[in-house]
Order: C-alpha cells, then structure tokens, then sequence
C-alpha cells in the first residue's frame, strides 16, 4: 500500500463514502487501499481483527467527527514503522524533503479545505505522485533512512532496521531475478505486412524521384512465452523461498506473451498441477500439445531422487498414485516439445552427482539457480532458439 | 444529468458494487473491474453510461493495441496521398488528426464514460504509458503542438480479464473491484431480468443444478451467468418439465463448452 491510495482514502472519507457504517468503509478501504484480488483475503482478515467487537464504538466514532478519528488513526499509522515495508526507491528518495511538523500541518490544512469540499480534484489527485503531500506524509523522523534525525525513539530506530533488512533481502534479489528473465523478451516482426515503414518510405520515394513508392513491413509482436513448472516435492522444501521468488520474479515481470506455471512432486508424470493447495490438476498431454517451439519450457527442482522414480513404470512415490508411464519418458516427450527448455537446480553444482541428476542432465541443459546461474541459462535458451 | 450510479432495469449491480462506482466518479479515479469471464464487466460500463445518462465511447483494446491510438493518430498515409495527388491543403497538418477514443473524451462539450476494455490484453507497457494522460487528463498533438485537455474529466472504466498482471504504479491510481460471481439470490434477479415470465419452481431447480455444476471440480470451464440463461432459454423452448431436470441435465451443451467436461460429469462417480 503506498500513502498516495491512502490520502485517496482519507478523502473519500472525508467526501462521507463511508456513510457512517463499518459497511461503507468496508468498501471504500478495500477499493482504494487493495488492488489485487489475491490480497483481499489478507485485507479481510485485518479487518476483522480491527473491528470485531468493537463495531458500535467504531460506529460511534464515525458519525461523531469522522475526520478526527481518522487523522489520529493516520497519525498512528504513520508512527508504527511495520507499515512500510514496501516503499519504492521513489518514496524513499522523497522521505528527506519533509520534517513531521511540516507534515502535520500541511496535512490538517488539506483535512480542512477538504472538509469544505474542494471539488476541483486537481489539487488532492496528485497524490499518487505530484502532490508534495503524497510523498511527505512518509516522514515521521521513525522512518527516516540515512539523515540525521536527532532524539528518536528505540522503537523507531528498530523498525529502520526491518525496513532495511527487507529490502536487502527479498526485494533485490526478485529484481536481479527479474532483469535475468527480460532478458527472454523476444519481439519478432510477424503477421501482415500492414505497418508502414516511414524511413524506407523515404528512401524508396526518394530514390525513384519523388513518385511517391509506399513502403510496408510487418508490426513487431511480443512473442515470448514461458512455461515455469516447479518441483515442491519434499527434498525441495529448503528452497521454497528462493523458488518463490523466482516465481515472482517471472510472473510479476509481465513482459511476456504468456507466462503459465505448474507445479509437481518430484518428478512430472502425466498430470502436474496449477496451486499448491487445491491441487487442481493439468494434464501433461495438455501441455505437450500446447508447447512448440515459441515455449521456453523451465523447470524448477532439485532433481534429486530414486532412480526407479524416473525409470520404473508405477515408480511415483506417492501413495496411492501409480503412473502408467515412467517418469524419464514424459520428461523425454516435454523435452522434445520445444526447442529452448532449461532446468534450473536449486542445489549447488558441486553436488549434483546423484544418477537421477545425471539422466536428467542428459536431457534437459543444467543450471544452478543462482544469479549467475540464471543468466548462463537464459543464455542457453537464446542460443537454442 | 445524475451524478451517482444505481441499478438499471437491465443491470442489477450489488450494492458493494453501487459503492464503488460511485466512489470511484466522485473521486475522479479510474475504476478497475476484474472478474470471471461473463459476471458482466463490459454490461457495467453501458449501465453507467444508462444510469448517469453520458455516452459511452468504447475502446477495445487488442494485442496490438497501443496507448497512443487511445489519443490521436496521425494518417501520413492520406497526406502523402494528397501531396502526390493535390486533393486538400496538404501544410493543415490538422486535418489529418484524426481523435482516438481518450481524445473524443477529452474534446467532448460534456462528461462522457471511456470503458478501456480488456487492458490485460496490450503489451505490458500500455497501462503505464496511459498515466500521465489519465492522472492530468491532457495530452499534446506532437505534429501540430496543441494540447488537448479535458473540459469535463471523463469517466474511465477498465476492465481485465486477468491475463497479465498490471504494474502496481498504475494499480495504486485506480479503484479496484472484482466483481464475484453472483449469489444465488443476485442470480435470481438478474434471470428475472432476462425471463421474467419463469416459473419459480424450475427457476429454483436450475439454479440448484448450476451452482452445483460449478462446484464439480472436474467442470474446468465453469458455466457462467449468460449460459446459465441461454441454458434456461433453451429449457423453456424445449418444455422441458421440472421433475426431469432432478435427474438429468437436458441441452447440457448449452451449460458446458468443452467436450472434456461433458464426458468428464458423465462418469458415474461425478453424479448427485
């Protein structure tokens, strides 16, 4: 959540969206503050616990004076540092041009022009970046990265600490994971030649002395698509976290034409699965019939097992489950579907002597899921295109 | 001309949603709307449109689609035409401007709605590269230097069908909906809408049979609101009696489009 949405939300509060009921705010927060639907659940739950129970006294304090209660609740906010985790670069930067003061009455300004219904949302809309308040509410001294902020509290000093730790962490790494996958992008000129090309127009009309000579070409399409399957077997519950974030890396990029993702236990057989949870399963014929050789086909597992659970017809160690066709076979057919296909192993090289990782190397080309590991494979893939 | 949003006789909209379209015209945000396919996305923008009494101007975007084709387009093709052939003043760059529909809006004498339909469907870029037009409401004709601002700030509705995610810089500017799917009770208006002469009694066996046809998890392509009255449609016209359907799922094709799931709820063990 940023502070621009939630200025946005003091503002239609103030504008009486809520209409004095736990209802209404209910639909103003989760509107302006949540923007996924995956988030809803989360959103949900918060809610809840904020309020259950105290439904009538929150009542209450809306239609009393909505507004004082929802600048304390502001202010409190602003003051309990666990709420920033996800500050971008251009936030952050932004932090050090305010000081808590200026803040606070430039914000009880706004409050009451508001009060008085502005209509002309001009003045309140930059707040999603142009408007100086937008970025400056952010500055309560507690969070203030770098700059001497002088006579801070403990508890303020601690939460720049996890606002760090954060960032170095996770953020980083998706995005190193992020700038390796763009580098899948492929854009082709394909289709109907219906794109008039403006400098070879020139050229051409030019070149035959002013007779005008009209000169087409194909518009460039995004062709990339990626298919991630992932192991969550046992054996890969170490690397769940760096595999989530390559997950995410890959599917919040966006720059492909399709990105799918499935996951599997261990080794892929004839169905894989699209949710962890409910597993709902994906017949893998379905995907071989989908993949050419437009696919980069990615898979994600330590490769790690009994060799009978490649080779063996019924060799999946899941209870219950007895797969007509061996493990190695389908791995072969998926192989054979597309040209760019690569394997990334979360284990480290130096350990890969296991006779499972050596079939499947044979295969399917290898890399670590490392940084380095991830360009050297997408190198791979390019080459193989 | 209104200035808040209620349902129409054709559209039945749930109060949540009443909220948020309202919040969102009164906040001058763009509305976001997300869904499964057939809970009535684009029908919410026409109902707008009916509601407020504006005009909708529509743009559908497609892969290809480009922001810039929202704004004004430049046809070189007709002026290098012209030039080579002498029809019209080819130096009145103007005339070959031509408004895309987020250019109509903004030209327009009064509040018009844009619908921004099925954005997920352009390049990743597309979404970003409308902010700055959508926040200011303005945008400058590079061949000719004038800027195009909005007298009245249109109405923007978009809608996603969640193919590709969007990037959270324009997420944050945006009111956000999913539109759930239906509640039985919902569902009974918006089929009274539709058949208004049905009988409750095979109203209630329908609709049992299709909230429990897209419980089935083998069902992979869930049958949505307008099958479920084409479904309906189709029962009426063959007089199709209401014991029957305790049974069996006459006109089945109707409810379900793959092949698969007809087969796969034919097995025994998927039966009631």
């Amino acid at each position: 959540m940023c502070l621009g949405s939630w200025v946005t939300f003091l503002r239609a509060l103030a504008r009486g969206h809520h209409r004095n009921s736990l209802m209404g705010l209910y639909v103003c927060a989760r509107s302006i503050l949540i923007h996924k639907e995956q988030d809803f659940d989360t959103f949900d739950l918060a809610f809840a616990a904020v309020f259950k129970g105290n439904e009538h006294e929150f009542a209450s304090r809306f239609s009393a004076d909505a507004l004082d209660a929802f600048e304390n609740s502001l202010f409190e906010w602003l003051q309990d540092p666990k709420a920033f985790p996800a500050l971008s670069d251009e936030d952050r930067a932004k932090l050090d041009e305010w000081d808590w003061d200026k803040l606070h009455d430039e914000f009880k300004t706004r409050l009451n022009e508001q009060d008085e219904r502005h209509d002309g949302g001009s003045h309140w809309i930059g707040t999603g970046g142009t408007s100086p308040f937008g970025h400056g509410g952010v500055n309560p001294a507690g969070i203030r990265v770098g700059g001497a902020g002088g006579g801070r509290s403990a508890v303020q000093v601690a939460g720049q600490r996890r606002f760090k730790n954060l960032r170095d962490d996770r953020v980083l790494d998706t995005r190193q994971m992020g700038a390796a996958l763009r580098k899948l992008r492929h854009l082709v000129r394909e289709g109907a030649e219906d794109e008039l090309d403006l400098p070879e127009t020139i050229r051409a009309t030019g070149s035959s002395g002013g007779e005008i000579d009209l000169v087409f070409r194909k518009p460039r399409l995004n062709k990339t698509k990626v298919m991630l399957l992932m192991d969550v077997g046992g054996s890969m519950d170490p690397h769940s976290q760096l595999c989530e974030r390559l997950f995410s890396a890959a599917s919040q990029l966006g720059r492909f034409q399709k990105f799918e993702s499935y996951y599997f236990h261990n080794c892929v057989y004839e169905e894989v699965f699209t949710n962890i949870y409910d597993r709902r399963p994906v017949f893998t014929r379905d995907l071989l019939e989908k993949l050419n050789d437009e696919w980069s086909l990615i898979f994600v597992g330590d490769a790690w097992m009994s060799p009978y659970e490649l080779t063996h017809i019924g060799g999946a160690i899941e209870m219950g489950h007895h797969n007509p066709v061996s493990g190695l076979e389908i791995l072969g057919r998926l192989r054979k579907a597309t040209r760019k296909a690569l394997w990334l192993n979360p284990e480290p090289k130096r350990i890969w002597g296991a006779e499972s990782i050596r079939m499947i190397r044979e295969l399917f080309p290898m890399s670590e899921l490392t940084l380095a590991g991830l360009e050297e494979g997408i190198e791979t893939l390019r080459r193989s295109a | 001309m209104k200035n808040s949003f209620q349902s129409t006789p054709r559209y039945v909209a749930s109060p949540e949603l009443v909220a948020t379209v309202n919040l969102a015209i009164d906040l001058e945000k763009p509305l976001l709307l997300k869904g499964e396919p057939g809970t009535g996305k684009t029908c919410l923008a026409e109902a707008i449109s009916e509601s407020l009494g504006c005009q909708l101007i529509h743009w559908p975007v497609k892969s290809t689609t480009k922001a810039a084709d929202g704004l004004y387009s430049y046809d070189t093709l007709s002026r290098l035409n012209d030039a080579r052939f002498g029809d019209g003043d080819v130096n009145d760059i103007r005339q070959y401007i031509k408004m895309g529909p987020l250019g109509e809006a903004f030209r327009s004498s009064e509040r018009v709605i844009v619908l921004i339909d099925e954005i997920d469907k352009a390049d990743i870029e597309f979404p970003n590269d409308l902010l700055h037009e959508l926040d200011r409401m303005t945008f400058t004709v590079n061949e000719t230097g004038d800027t195009i601002s909005a007298e009245h700030r249109p109405i923007i509705i978009l809608t996603s069908n969640n193919e590709k995610e969007l990037p959270d810089a324009f997420l944050r500017r945006c009111i956000f909906h999913w539109i759930a799917f239906p509640e039985e009770e919902l569902m009974r208006s918006i089929v009274a809408i539709h058949e208004p002469q049905l009988e409750s009694k095979l109203l209630d066996a329908c609709l049992k049979k299709f909230y429990w046809l897209r419980e089935q998890p083998m069902v992979r392509k869930r049958p949505s609101t307008s099958e479920l009255v084409d479904w309906i449609r189709a029962l009426k016209i063959g007089g199709v009696r209401v014991e029957t359907l305790h049974d069996e799922l006459p006109f089945i094709g109707t409810l379900l489009k793959r092949e698969q799931d007809i087969d796969a709820l034919k097995k025994p063990r998927w039966r009631t």
